[in-house]
């Protein structure tokens, strides 16, 4: 199909464009900028007019639940559901049933994705078989089927030693590796951050050294082994602190934050609301002020959703007995939006956050709306709104920011030059 | 906002009566001491040959407890019983539940069978406010104790026994000594004291045993048990259970005894007309020395007298209080 | 309508009270008032009697029948029953006698103390609008008051009677 968006103003982060000017898609691609070929006729023209243009967005963290949790969702409607947030490529976790840890899982989950049609996937492997943190996955074997980078997710390796290995393999193959970092032992029993709030609730804390002792260990392995890593789901400002000087070193590591750590703070559990459940969890004022202010100087260059969809019962229960995780990829242009609201970041440092920070982090094919690129874009209304939940497409109702009125409004997403979501 | 000033409007119906009981904070100073005052009469009652009365003739109490516990649940059924209510006791053991029934199943068949009212006990902070909110809005939930969280009926019956041995709390001065980490008697007696205008609380233990920002609930934190009891009025000693040695929190009973125990050389830098509470059962030898469990400062015994009029001070309030919000809400429904 | 003066009233019900009470055959009752108004009729009744018997006082909140409309009432206070009830000749006293539901209410939570040789009510006064069989043994007087009418006894000195029309009194009950 060939499309023509006519009098959107166009932000590619990555070279800095940000005007008013056409978009001509044809054939999966984006075939040109501004004035169109002489031959070219769209089969449809749609009006940009108020309208923003910018590069699919890009989530290192949506958890597609298959194979093996399909009462929690599916490839088919998470896909759809991160269509309707404005991403147009996802990267989904190990931790499916089985792991993510042998190439079958990963050719299962890649078809299940092209049948689905909707945002492109990437899967990221287990870093060990089953998840275990024992013996090293086939790492290869994995890469080759798809896999774009490497993680254990919040289970520790059962030691130093054999993480220290695990991370050296990959480095041999210039592999990425992904660390969720959180020391077991000190987060062991947790339900919540290891603060008033959670003294005041009679609730298990997990303190702010079970991230920073993690990382300052995942930082020093890293620089030891020469391995490309990505921190993610950071929730401190300690933690920021630490990144922020290992990348002051000169080490190249990325990371990237959850937009729910950017706006919920551990004030949020005080009715003991299960929606607000999460792995890590929540933490204060300050920590989640230093988030924002790494988000903005780039410190933090990518903001994921960390999407957890979960049936009705994994709720539906006194806090401790519920699992963590919020559903939330259907919301994450809207939702990030409010950072442009409150004045944090401009719009253009926003979509960098959004797509081509993630997309660098894993250098993956993705973020650029450039002549020749792939047609991975959203088109949205910078000045309507998003009233969460009107339409729910994911199978996680579990969203706090339901029925809350969001900035913006996606019209279009695009994959592929396919529309993928329309508004 | 502190969590501590955060209200719980789930718990009071529109006029501000009971209409659940979760937790003590959010509570106002009035309604608390109405309930030490209805809690007076029950005493009374309590003195009586014949010890019932027929306020909840004809409803059913169902104690449902998903925790074990002797002393709370044998209470309760007296309150219910001595309020002429019919009473149910389910003692549901934690391996039946995760054959397959949740708790939210358990409770909403219970309330079919036509429960009024449910006293629950569980181990997760927060189940009160879980059922009360999401699964049974319409009946009254007493919080029987939930995790670490709150014990609403264990403060308010430790604060009718400081009332009625050392009268206003105005001028008192009040140590809690032991895990107050762990201890939900322990929230909920800080909250009261607080509310009721208690001008100094102390909690006393080992840095492991005290939960992160404790400040929060305007108390003065000690280390040290001589400084910490020196001439307070109430001594309020928590049990120290055997799992705090495994968790690595504390060395051994014998020096947790050595530096924070309650002999009575200890007690003798308290005021000589000092009170010796505990929730009970108590560790002696632990927490506590047996001459001073027994000996004349003790009210430990008393307690428990109290805490059968207290349950039935706030079983009668809280039904009262849902009875109110029905008849409000059929009156704005029309 | 004017109210008659309690002091006279207490006058009159003292002598009718001992009139009955020698009929009766009684001669050391216990004395019991109905929180708050009956017990300030007694005060005054016993004080028009010379008597220096002690006073019990009852209150009936645990027993009112109407807890499943009405819920419970926020003034509860203990009763204090200073002697035994069992096989006692009881004179149980109120100031304002209406439906009959609080005197049912206190002769129920009498009777869970112990089992009394027999109770001789006594009520200042009787508005002849009784739903259930109970009558008073000694009347200061019995007044007929139209539906929107109450009457409120204020004390415990002096002792006074106002009269409040709920339809026009904005400060009623």
């Amino acid at each position: 199909m060939k499309f023509s968006i006519l009098g959107a103003r166009v932000i590619d982060p990555v070279s800095g464009l940000d005007q008013v000017i056409d978009v001509h898609l044809e054939a999966g691609k984006i075939l040109a900028l501004g004035a169109a070929p002489a031959d070219f006729s769209p089969s449809q023209t749609i009006d940009g007019k108020g309208l923003v243009a910018a590069p699919g967005l890009v989530d290192l963290n949506v958890s597609l639940r298959e194979p093996g949790y399909s009462r929690k969702g599916s490839i088919a409607s998470e896909t759809r559901a991160a269509a309707a947030g404005g991403v147009t490529s996802l990267c989904c976790p190990p931790r499916t049933k089985p792991v993510l840890d042998t190439s079958a899982v990963a050719e299962l989950i890649l078809d299940r994705a092209r049948e689905a049609g909707q945002s492109k996937v990437f899967p990221i492997g287990a870093l060990s078989k089953g998840l275990e943190g024992e013996q090293l996955a086939e790492l290869i074997a994995l890469r080759d089927a798809g896999c774009v980078a490497f993680t254990n997710g919040l289970t520790n390796f059962k030691s130093n030693r054999t993480l220290c290995r695990a991370l050296e393999y990959a480095a041999t193959f210039d592999l990425t590796v992904i660390f969720n970092s959180q020391d077991h032992d000190l987060a062991a029993g947790g339900l919540a951050h290891d603060g008033p709030t959670a003294a005041f609730l009679g609730l298990p804390g997990i303190p702010e050294t079970a991230e920073t002792v993690a990382l300052a260990r995942d930082l020093l392995l890293v620089e030891q082994s020469g391995v490309r890593a990505h921190f993610t789901q950071l929730t401190s400002a300690r933690g920021v602190a630490l990144i922020a000087q290992a990348q002051a070193r000169g080490l190249p590591v990325t990371a990237d934050v959850a937009l729910y750590q950017l706006i919920l703070t551990d004030e949020a559990l005080i009715d003991f609301s299960s929606l607000y459940h999460v792995q890590p969890p929540l933490r204060t004022r300050a920590d989640r002020d230093a988030l924002r202010e790494a988000v903005k100087s780039g410190v933090v260059q990518a903001i994921s959703s960390h999407h957890q969809p979960h049936e009705r019962d994994a709720k539906l229960a006194p806090f401790g007995a519920t699992e963590p995780g919020i559903s939330s990829v259907e919301l994450l242009l809207p939702l990030a939006m409010t950072l442009v609201e409150d004045g944090l970041l401009d719009l253009p440092t926003l979509l960098s956050r959004l797509s081509a920070g993630p997309a660098a982090a894993l250098r993956l094919p993705a973020g650029r709306l450039t002549a020749g690129a792939a047609a991975d874009l959203v088109l949205f209304d910078p000045a309507a709104s998003t009233v969460a939940g009107e339409k729910w497409l994911s199978k996680g109702e579990n969203c706090p920011f339901l029925g809350h009125c969001l900035p913006s409004a996606v019209k279009y997403t695009f994959v592929d030059g396919r529309v993928s979501y329309n508004g | 906002m502190t969590p501590l000033d955060a209200k719980r409007p789930l718990q009071l119906n529109h006029q501000g009566q009971l209409q659940h009981f979760l937790s003590l904070d959010g509570l106002p100073r009035e309604l608390l001491t109405e309930i030490l005052d209805t809690a007076d009469s029950f005493l009374e009652v309590g003195a009586r040959a014949v010890k019932k009365v027929p306020l909840l003739r004809g409803k059913t109490v169902c104690n449902v407890f998903f925790e074990n516990s002797t002393r709370t649940r044998t209470t309760f059924e007296l309150a219910a019983q001595r309020l002429s209510a019919d009473v149910i006791t389910l003692n549901v053991s934690t391996s039946s539940t995760s054959k397959g029934e949740t708790l939210f199943d358990t409770l909403r068949n219970l309330e079919a069978m036509a429960a009024d009212m449910f006293v629950v006990r569980h181990a997760d902070s927060g189940a009160a406010h879980f059922i009360a909110e999401h699964v049974c809005p319409q009946v009254a939930i007493i919080n029987g104790g939930d995790g670490r969280h709150a014990h609403p009926t264990q403060g308010m019956l430790d604060m009718l026994t400081i009332r009625r041995h050392k009268g206003d709390f105005k001028n008192l001065s009040v140590a809690i000594v032991g895990d107050i980490l762990h201890s939900r008697v322990a929230r909920s007696n800080m909250i009261a004291l607080k509310a009721l205008g208690c001008p100094d609380i102390r909690v006393i233990g080992p840095k492991t045993l005290l939960p992160i920002g404790v400040e929060q609930y305007g108390v003065k934190v000690y280390t040290d048990l001589d400084e910490g009891l020196k001439d307070v009025d109430v001594v309020i000693m928590l049990r120290l259970q055997r799992e705090r040695m495994s968790g690595g929190l504390l060395p051994s009973e014998g020096e947790f005894y050595r530096l924070f125990g309650l002999t009575t050389a200890r007690l003798a830098g308290a005021k000589p007309d000092a009170i010796v509470m505990h929730p009970g059962p108590i560790n002696r030898g632990v927490e506590i020395e047996s001459a001073v469990a027994d000996g004349a400062h003790s009210v430990i015994l008393n307690q428990v007298t109290y805490g059968i009029a207290i349950r039935m001070a706030v079983l009668s309030m809280a039904m009262s209080g849902q009875t109110a919000q029905r008849q409000f809400e059929q009156e704005n429904a029309q | 309508m004017t109210l008659p003066n309690p002091a006279d009233l207490i006058r009159q019900m003292a002598i009718d009270l001992n009139a009955h009470l020698n009929k009766r055959g009684i001669s050391e009752p216990r004395f019991i008032g109905i929180r708050t108004g009956g017990v300030w009729v007694a005060q005054a009744l016993l004080e028009a009697l010379g008597s220096q018997s002690p006073l019990g006082t009852l209150d009936v909140s645990f027993y009112r029948d109407d807890f499943s409309q009405n819920g419970l009432h926020p003034q509860v206070r203990p009763s204090e029953l200073p002697f035994e009830i069992e096989g006692q000749h009881l004179v149980l006293i109120d100031d304002v006698l209406m439906s009959g539901r609080t005197i049912r209410a206190a002769l129920n939570e009498l009777f869970d103390y112990g089992r009394p040789a027999s109770v001789t009510l006594v009520s200042l006064l009787d508005l002849d609008a009784a739903e259930l069989p109970i009558r008073p043994n000694v009347t200061g007087a019995t007044l007929n008051l139209s539906p929107d009418e109450r009457v409120k006894l204020s004390g415990p000195t002096p002792l006074t009677l106002d009269l409040q029309n709920l339809s026009t009194d904005s400060a009623a009950l």
